[in-house]
């Protein structure tokens, strides 16, 4: 298992329209994807449960990926935070 | 009797109130222990989700809706949300270990989401509530074949009241006798906010409970502009907001009137006024505002919202268009300009500490050469259908423009090679928004037909403030002595070579700095395209002789906030 921390630097933190950006990198994938913030853990599949962690500017969050493509997925994953929500860690 | 709430909308609307009601949907409190009956509950769930999706599919397709941008966004949304798995696991179990019917599980599963989201801080992700709302009610009326209501009909100057306006609600309304809307709940975000103003409809949200003294057919204004609802209001009141409305109307074709008058000052100095644009649609009402050609033509649309790179074909298609569309007025391209907050995920930037002074815009160009060459050889090749001209942004020393230049050259060579129509002359300028190239200017102007001085980065640059952080940008101020003498080096050195000089940034639209840009000697003015008229009102009132003078009184000031008294002294 992968686990990744990324900060959300991204003014509005992750709505509607990233959120479903990352459900469709996520199904490009053999692995499988959860999301934790604080103390919540859901699995990244579910655009209901992502905005309902309310992820905000300055966030914390970790991606945990488990399968056999962790690796590449890992990347994607990265290449997603960094550019698409401006994020660093 | 006066409500308040939040205008989002501006304008006054004086009309008759209809309460939207939701469909209420029952509770039937049925238990369903059959195991087999259990899974025709969840077959028709299923089917009902299905449809819903088709619906939403075709709403999406069709053409006659008109949809804009901000609408499909709201459609993949609730698509999304149609096959949310978290939604549909919910609703089964409610169904499998609850023993409740299929119209039970939904109203209870939809209920629990749009109350969650309701009661959540973030202003932008509550107002998703209402799309948890209405793909609720959609599953539902297809699960209970009922018959779609295919749009309601409307008594002339309505004024809707509701909780909340559902998307369905508002993207498949009558806009000729809908005239305004109050809501119950909602921000800025919300989706009655966003439809009101692309429509031009004066509307309030989050009007909070008050809302409920309202019945149908009442008397009601609504002033969007002040954020109130004014509720049977006696015959005075209509006096007063009638005589408001016919201000605001009278305003507006004052305005109007101004289109096709040339914008020459009284003493008879001619001052360009354009348009910032981002695609060739905008061109229409850059028009309709009196705008007479583009000062900025953004091209970060073609790059953005997709996973690739777009084709030379594509963007040749783009910047033909656009040159057709502008039927010869001149139109400013400028080159890519992303990094810093506009980011791509598919050319996999790393993140910076400092993006606004890092990989961006002429700096990824030069670096990615074959990118820029594609986009240089686009609008060579569209330069042939209109007047383009071609321009670099953050342009920070010599070195950069001599090599945007020779790319220019080497691609303007091959095209000729190949036999290629294209401009040979187009006219090529660069972007002012960083310090350093407005102090030398002098030595960059030699290279160049044009400047264009973009104030919004070249005053966060000089002043070192983000003015998206709360905490600095009250120090962010375009009236600083230090931006005005940049700008002022900018227009003087451009002049000694006989060049123009255009100003893209927020300043050229911002009345107070009309007769100041004037007096410096600015050429052309580039803003939105419905700011036009206004700023025009103001030029064709006022003098050069009187701009010089403004302009030399400010440059003898020495802080923003007097420069800004006397500014608005001025145009009093």
């Amino acid at each position: 298992m992968i686990s990744k921390d990324y900060i959300i630097l991204s003014p509005q933190g992750i709505h509607a329209r990233p959120a479903s950006a990352l459900l469709k990198l996520t199904k490009t994938f053999k692995s499988s994807f959860s999301l934790k913030k604080e103390e919540k853990l859901i699995p990244l599949k579910s655009m209901l449960n992502i905005l309902a962690l309310g992820i905000k500017f300055g966030d914390t969050i970790s991606v945990m990926i488990e399968g056999d493509d962790e690796e590449d997925a890992a990347l994607a994953i990265d290449s997603f935070f960094m550019s698409y929500l401006k994020t660093s860690g | 009797m006066r409500i308040k709430g939040v205008g989002v909308s501006a304008g006054i609307s004086i009309g008759s109130a209809y309460i939207l009601k939701e469909a209420k949907t029952l509770v039937s409190g049925i238990i369903i222990s059959d195991k087999e009956a259990k899974e025709i509950e969840i077959k028709k769930f299923n089917q009902a989700v299905i449809t819903a999706i088709e619906e939403v599919e075709s709403i999406k397709s069709d053409k006659s809706l008109n949809l804009k941008p901000e609408d499909l966004d709201i459609l993949d949304t609730q698509i999304e949300f149609l096959g949310d798995p978290q939604i549909t696991e919910d609703i089964h179990e409610k169904i499998f270990n609850e023993s409740k019917s299929a119209n039970d599980a939904i109203i209870e599963v939809i209920d629990g989401a749009v109350h969650m989201f309701r009661n959540m801080e973030d202003e932008y992700i509550g107002a998703r509530s209402s799309d948890i709302r209405d793909i609720g009610n959609r599953i539902l009326r297809n699960l209970n074949a009922r018959s779609v209501s295919s749009g309601k009909q409307y008594g002339k100057n309505t004024i809707l009241i509701a909780d909340d306006l559902s998307p369905s609600d508002t993207i498949t309304l009558d806009i000729s006798r809908v005239i305004g809307f109050a809501t119950r709940y909602g921000g800025k975000n919300s989706h009655t906010a966003i439809i009101a103003k692309a429509k031009g409809i004066p509307a309030i949200v989050g009007c909070g409970p008050e809302l409920t003294n309202i019945r149908n057919g009442d008397a009601i204004i609504v002033d969007g502009t002040c954020g109130e609802i004014i509720l049977n209001p006696d015959s005075e009141i209509i006096r007063i907001y009638k005589a408001k409305q016919e201000i605001i109307f009278n305003e507006q074709a004052f305005l109007k009137s101004l289109r096709d008058l040339p914008a020459i000052t009284a003493d008879g100095q001619n001052v360009r006024l354009y348009a910032n644009i981002s695609s060739a649609e905008e061109l229409e009402q850059v028009f309709e505002n009196g705008g007479e050609g583009v000062g900025l033509m953004r091209t970060e649309l073609l790059f953005m919202g997709r996973d690739t790179l777009p084709s030379e074909e594509e963007q040749f298609s783009f910047y033909k268009q656009v040159a057709i569309k502008s039927k010869n007025r001149p139109v400013i391209i400028r080159t890519l300009d992303i990094g810093g907050d506009k980011q791509l995920p598919y050319f996999g930037i790393p993140a910076e500490n400092n993006p606004s002074l890092g990989y961006r815009a002429i700096r990824i160009s030069l670096d990615k050469k074959d990118i820029f060459f594609i986009q240089l050889r686009a609008i060579l090749r569209a330069s042939v259908f209109g007047n383009l001209k071609i321009m670099f942004p953050m342009i920070s020393n010599l070195s950069e423009v001599k090599q945007a230049k020779e790319c220019l050259r080497q691609v303007k060579l091959e095209l000729e090679h190949m036999g290629v129509d294209f401009d040979p002359s187009i006219g090529l300028g660069i972007m002012i928004e960083i310090p350093s190239a407005a102090l030398m200017a002098d030595i960059l102007i030699n290279e160049v037909d044009f400047f264009s001085i973009g104030t919004n980065d070249l005053c966060q640059y000089t002043l070192a403030v983000d003015r998206m952080n709360d905490k600095v940008s009250a120090l962010y101020n375009h009236f600083n002595p230090g931006v005005l003498r940049l700008i002022s080096n900018v227009i003087e050195q451009a002049h000694k070579q006989n060049k123009s000089v255009g100003l893209c940034g927020e300043m050229a639209s911002d009345p107070l700095a009309t007769l100041l840009l004037l007096g410096m000697g600015l050429d052309e003015f580039s803003m939105t395209a419905r700011l036009i008229p206004s700023i025009k009102n103001i030029l064709i009132k006022n003098s050069v002789s009187k701009a010089r003078e403004v302009f030399k009184n400010v440059m003898g000031m020495d802080d923003p906030e007097t420069i800004i008294n006397y500014l608005q002294e001025v145009i009093k």
